[in-house]
């Protein structure tokens, strides 16, 4: 057997350790090497804010793609923070921890189901429902918001369970002996607690629904246009990408990495937003 | 008007409860509706021969290869990689400006959605490297997707594993990495195994980053340099061209199902590591 000298594994090791920072700088080095000279030439104001995409005519804005993201996202916020963290309380505070050893791994399980699927079940189930209740044509600004909404809740849930839980007993044992109903020591002091971690899980459940891309294809509609109601079809940043990127080529190829980069900012953004929410909570706890 | 505190508290609850009663139904609506449909596609024919007419007709073999062969490689190549990386962090150094890096680095590439490596994928394996389309460019590209995941499973297990065994290990006179292959890693590989599957199921489950670097091709992949479209990239294309609702239907079953049982194992592994723990 040969001997590895511990200087040797140490080595290997931290080179290993630095695969996953390794792989994200290459990601952004090679979505930033190919957008960036396209992003410099049209000018920051003129591909963030023009609303013309018509790539034949090599105009490209994408104002109505960033519009519809936002209102996507949002949408899809409206629906899945209030209901995942009401879920996360009612689990953590109001059933028996066996009842929520079962629901916990089921919701996070459900995580599991792919994003195609998640868009399949709009376009059978949501989208029609849209159009014979509300008018439109169905695949909209709305059918995506809801089901990005839902597609986000195991993210919102597991994370807020872990926050909630983390705040210790004693706490609440304070707040009963003072009197309070359970409800007013959840609200007064266990989510006062939990804070940082479940605006945490929120960001992060915020930074799939920007990210994810099939499932809204799927269900969007995917006009380029600026959407004036919630029943109109959208295109999100995601979605331009992947619709475009098969045929794409030359300065056409180059707006959609462009694209790429103000998508690849925001969640940076978002992601140390939460890296920092995170961080409070840990040393708040300490000191 | 101010309610009296107990009357508030049943009214906030029921509506809590609600909130979760309403969750679940929706999760597991999804489930059963995807079953229920696509569960009478499914027999041997559909499973064991090829796609005709595009998919309009025969079955999702290819695909069904495709979505073995794929996590394999993008498991094979991250496992290795992402074990590492926690044994450095728990065993070989203390905490440092170093290990916050390297976690925070791995945070945000576990939120880089998966478009992103999409394009990236599509740039550096297929072009840049000349990997052509391919399930090694597509296994690489999923391998960087799942590392996080592999890393803070790992790096999770082996701090559970008790400080006593690694006392006693030293104190026999084993090295450190004696002691870290002989006694910690065998008593974390639960939940390594934990964070591979999750890592798998994620695998099966993606679309974008796979359709950009693995292709889509229809054939019999006869090597990993082979195009191959995998099952949730043949759903997403019978989906959304309309070739077939009963054939879309029967491989989403066989997609949700394949991506369930993996997760099963997963949490199953993962809940026994625990209870072994308290």
């Amino acid at each position: 057997m040969i001997r590895i000298g511990e200087k040797t594994v140490r080595r290997l090791l931290m080179a290993a350790a630095f695969s996953a920072i390794g792989g994200l700088l290459l990601i952004a080095l090679f979505i930033f090497k190919e957008g960036l000279s396209f992003f410099i030439e049209t000018g920051f104001r003129r591909f963030l804010f023009s609303d013309v995409w018509d790539p034949q005519s090599g105009r490209f804005g994408i104002f109505p793609m960033l519009v519809a993201s936002l209102w996507v996202t949002l949408g899809a916020m409206t629906l899945g923070a209030p209901l995942g963290v009401s879920v996360a309380i009612f689990l953590v505070e109001f059933v028996p921890r066996s009842v929520m050893r079962v629901v916990k791994p089921t919701i996070e399980l459900l995580a599991g189901i792919p994003s195609v699927v998640y868009g399949f079940i709009g376009v059978m189930v949501l989208a029609p429902f849209i159009r014979s209740s509300f008018g439109g044509p169905g695949l909209s600004l709305l059918a995506a918001s809801f089901i990005l909404g839902v597609m986000i809740l195991p993210t919102i849930i597991s994370i807020s369970v872990d926050a909630i839980t983390a705040v210790p007993a004693s706490y609440r044992e304070g707040s009963f002996a003072l009197g309070a109903t359970r409800w007013q020591t959840v609200r007064m002091v266990v989510l006062k607690a939990a804070r940082s971690g479940i605006i945490a899980s929120v960001i992060l459940g915020m930074g799939r629904a920007v990210g994810e891309t099939m499932a809204v294809i799927m269900v969007a509609g995917n006009a380029v246009k600026i959407p004036h109601s919630p029943l109109d079809s959208v295109r999100t940043l995601t979605a331009n990408i992947a619709l475009e990127m098969g045929y794409a080529t030359g300065r056409h190829r180059e707006a959609l990495f462009a694209t790429g980069i103000v998508l690849f900012v925001v969640i940076m953004i978002l992601n140390t937003a939460a890296g920092v929410m995170v961080r409070k909570r840990v040393s708040g706890k300490r000191g | 008007m101010r309610l009296p505190p107990r009357l508030t508290q049943a009214f906030v609850v029921s509506l809590l409860g609600l909130a979760t009663a309403a969750t679940l139904v929706i999760l597991v609506f999804v489930i059963v509706f995807i079953l229920r449909k696509g569960l009478p596609a499914i027999d041997s024919e559909f499973l064991f021969t090829k796609p005709q007419d595009m998919g309009r007709a025969g079955g999702i073999l290819p695909t069904l290869v495709a979505s073995v062969i794929l996590p394999l490689i993008a498991v094979a190549i991250a496992a290795p990689l992402g074990i590492s990386t926690a044994v450095y962090l728990t065993e070989y150094t203390r905490e440092s400006r170093v290990t916050r890096m390297i976690r925070f680095g791995a945070d945000c590439l576990a939120g880089i959605p998966s478009i992103l490596f999409g394009l990236f994928g599509f740039i550096f394996f297929v072009t840049i490297l000349r990997m052509g389309w391919s399930l090694l460019s597509g296994g690489l590209t999923l391998a960087l997707m799942i590392l996080p995941t592999i890393i803070r499973t790992t790096e999770e297990a082996i701090r559970a594993v008790p400080n006593a065994y690694r006392e006693v290990s030293t104190s026999l006179g084993a090295t450190r990495f004696r002691t870290t292959a002989k006694v910690v890693l065998p008593n974390a590989l639960p939940g390594i195994v934990t964070g591979i599957m999750l890592g798998v199921g994620r695998s099966i489950g993606e679309t974008a980053a796979v359709i950009f670097t693995a292709g889509s091709s229809l054939r019999m992949p006869a090597s990993i340099f082979d195009s191959s479209r995998t099952m949730s990239v043949h759903f997403y294309i019978l989906a959304r061209e309309g070739l077939s609702s009963e054939m879309a239907y029967g491989t989403a079953a066989v997609l949700i199902l394949s991506v369930l049982a993996v997760n099963l194992v997963a949490y199953g592994l993962m809940n026994r590591f625990i209870r072994r723990r308290s």
